[in-house]
């Protein structure tokens, strides 16, 4: 371990609960606490509480702010009103993806942007070094002001409730900002999960009363606390992509699946001419394995004999009881076709499938 | 955390456990190992009838998250292996030194150089 890995705020709480704890973007984190699987199926059918602390916040303020991030981001910011939050990827000049963001607005002249951990310090010097042609813009690292939280799983809103924070009318990719007793906190109905649930930023010095006012409040629905191992295999289940894995510098947003973040009718933004130029040849596929084996990233993948790209994500789901991943490969896109996964120097049967693998919350249909 | 070593196997460096019982060496992954890798999901054990050198990769056990290879800790002839694992690899987690043995080797090594119990729990 890095002896300058840091830790959050909750460092102490998750030694208390027997934690696990892995370097992850340079700070100490709980890979699990018990069992990955308990945890991950905890998250689908009560609620979990996760401390995502080490995730980036930027704060991009000033009068010229809407103007700079409608160039900055592929998205179009006119999605946005105050409250909402909107996904979008933020892209370097060829069109490779320099991470993948949420931006809430709180006012067309102060935004708030939540970025991988892994991607803080680039993202605040990208966004940073493009705000100097915008004089009023102010972008400010606020990461090591705040704790964060998320709560998920069909149990969360009764929890937030118990809590007594009043969310139930909060639509999904929404926010608030509210007080908890007399500190300030901003909750938005956003997560990485598929499951309803909430993301919860607040003062560092409240989180570790809030934490464990979490567990012992959420005893009656079962909560656990959950750590990085289920947090991953809970966002593969629904296929949302994970930065180093799907999305990197040279993996353009069409190839990565969401290209539904980008928006060639707006007059210009970064990245635009590169995407236009070069969108990629590579799509990112499901795939299951019907050979006993697990996929894992890097696995080289073929089709014919011929190979044709590599997986990204792979893993045993356990909602679904299969060994699913993710794949970014060369001339198909269809699902049922026939492939490899070399594993171990076996190349192992699998078959493209449907993404998501499990239907998140919001996709459902009633 | 304390981990159960059972006085009467030999254990490696790299927490495998071994039991001897006359030419024959039962190998699986030691209580720490098992709860070091929390959820075990997927065994791929080797072939019956393979020769390891002591040392060489004869197994990999994969958790939700990492695959660990296994090594043999004595060198022989792969004699069976525990196809219960199969269908069932929590067997590991559940019972590391029973029901959740791996393979077992044909061997002439009597394991002077494994550790024993009391080496075994020093490292753990």
């Amino acid at each position: 371990m890095g002896e300058t890995a840091k830790k959050t705020v909750l460092y102490e709480e998750h030694l208390a609960l027997h934690a696990k704890m892995v370097e992850f973007s340079g700070f100490l984190m709980p890979v699990s606490y018990d069992s990955i699987i308990q945890e991950h199926l905890c998250v689908r059918q009560h609620v979990g509480i996760f401390d995502i602390s080490h995730m980036g916040q930027i704060s991009v303020r000033g009068k010229d702010v809407f103007s700079f991030l409608q160039y900055l981001i592929p998205n179009n910011l006119s999605h946005l009103t105050n409250g909402k939050i909107l996904y979008s990827a933020l892209c370097n000049e060829q069109g490779g993806i320099v991470d993948d963001i949420l931006v809430y607005q709180k006012s067309k002249e102060d935004y708030l942007i939540v970025v991988n951990a892994s991607n803080t310090h680039k993202d605040f010097q990208w966004i940073a070094s493009q705000a100097k042609r915008y004089s009023g813009s102010k972008v400010a690292d606020i990461t090591p002001i705040f704790a964060f939280f998320a709560v998920q799983g069909p149990q969360s809103l009764s929890l937030m409730e118990k809590i007594g924070f009043k969310v139930s009318s909060l639509g999904y990719y929404h926010f608030v900002e509210t007080k908890f007793e007399n500190d300030p906190v901003l909750i938005s109905r956003t997560g990485y999960t598929g499951e309803d649930g909430f993301e919860i930023l607040l003062p560092k010095a409240l989180a570790v009363s809030l934490w464990n006012r979490f567990l012992k409040e959420g005893a009656p629905f079962q909560v656990k606390p959950i750590g990085l191992g289920a947090r991953d295999t809970l966002r593969l289940e629904p296929c949302f992509s994970l930065y180093g894995h799907e999305l990197s510098d040279s993996i353009t947003p069409l190839e990565a699946g969401i290209g539904w973040t980008v928006d060639f009718s707006k007059e210009d933004f970064i990245g635009k001419t590169g995407l236009l130029n070069n969108p990629g040849t590579r799509r990112l596929v499901g795939f299951e394995m019907l050979d006993k084996g697990i996929p894992r990233n890097g696995y080289p993948v073929y089709k014919n004999g011929q190979k044709i790209g590599v997986v990204t994500s792979g893993s045993y789901l356990p909602s679904l009881g299969k060994n699913m991943g993710l794949a970014l490969v060369e001339g198909t896109n269809d699902i049922g076709i026939p492939i490899e996964v070399e594993v171990r120097a076996n190349r192992l049967k699998a078959v493209t499938v449907k993404k998501p693998f499990y239907v998140p919350l919001n996709r459902r249909k009633k | 955390m304390s981990s159960s070593v059972p006085e009467d196997l030999k254990y490696t460096q790299t927490h495998e456990w071994v039991r001897f019982n006359g030419s024959k060496a039962v190998v699986g992954i030691t209580d720490h190992a098992q709860h070091e890798l929390t959820d075990i999901v997927f065994v791929e054990p080797p072939k019956t009838g393979k020769i390891f050198e002591a040392g060489n990769v004869a197994a990999v056990v994969e958790s939700v998250k990492v695959a660990s290879d296994i090594y043999a800790p004595v060198s022989g002839t792969v004699t069976s292996v525990n196809t219960e694992l199969e269908k069932n690899p929590g067997l590991i987690n559940s019972d590391p030194y029973g029901k959740g043995w791996i393979f077992e080797l044909e061997t002439t090594d009597t394991g002077e150089n494994l550790l024993d119990a009391a080496s075994y729990g020093k490292l753990v």
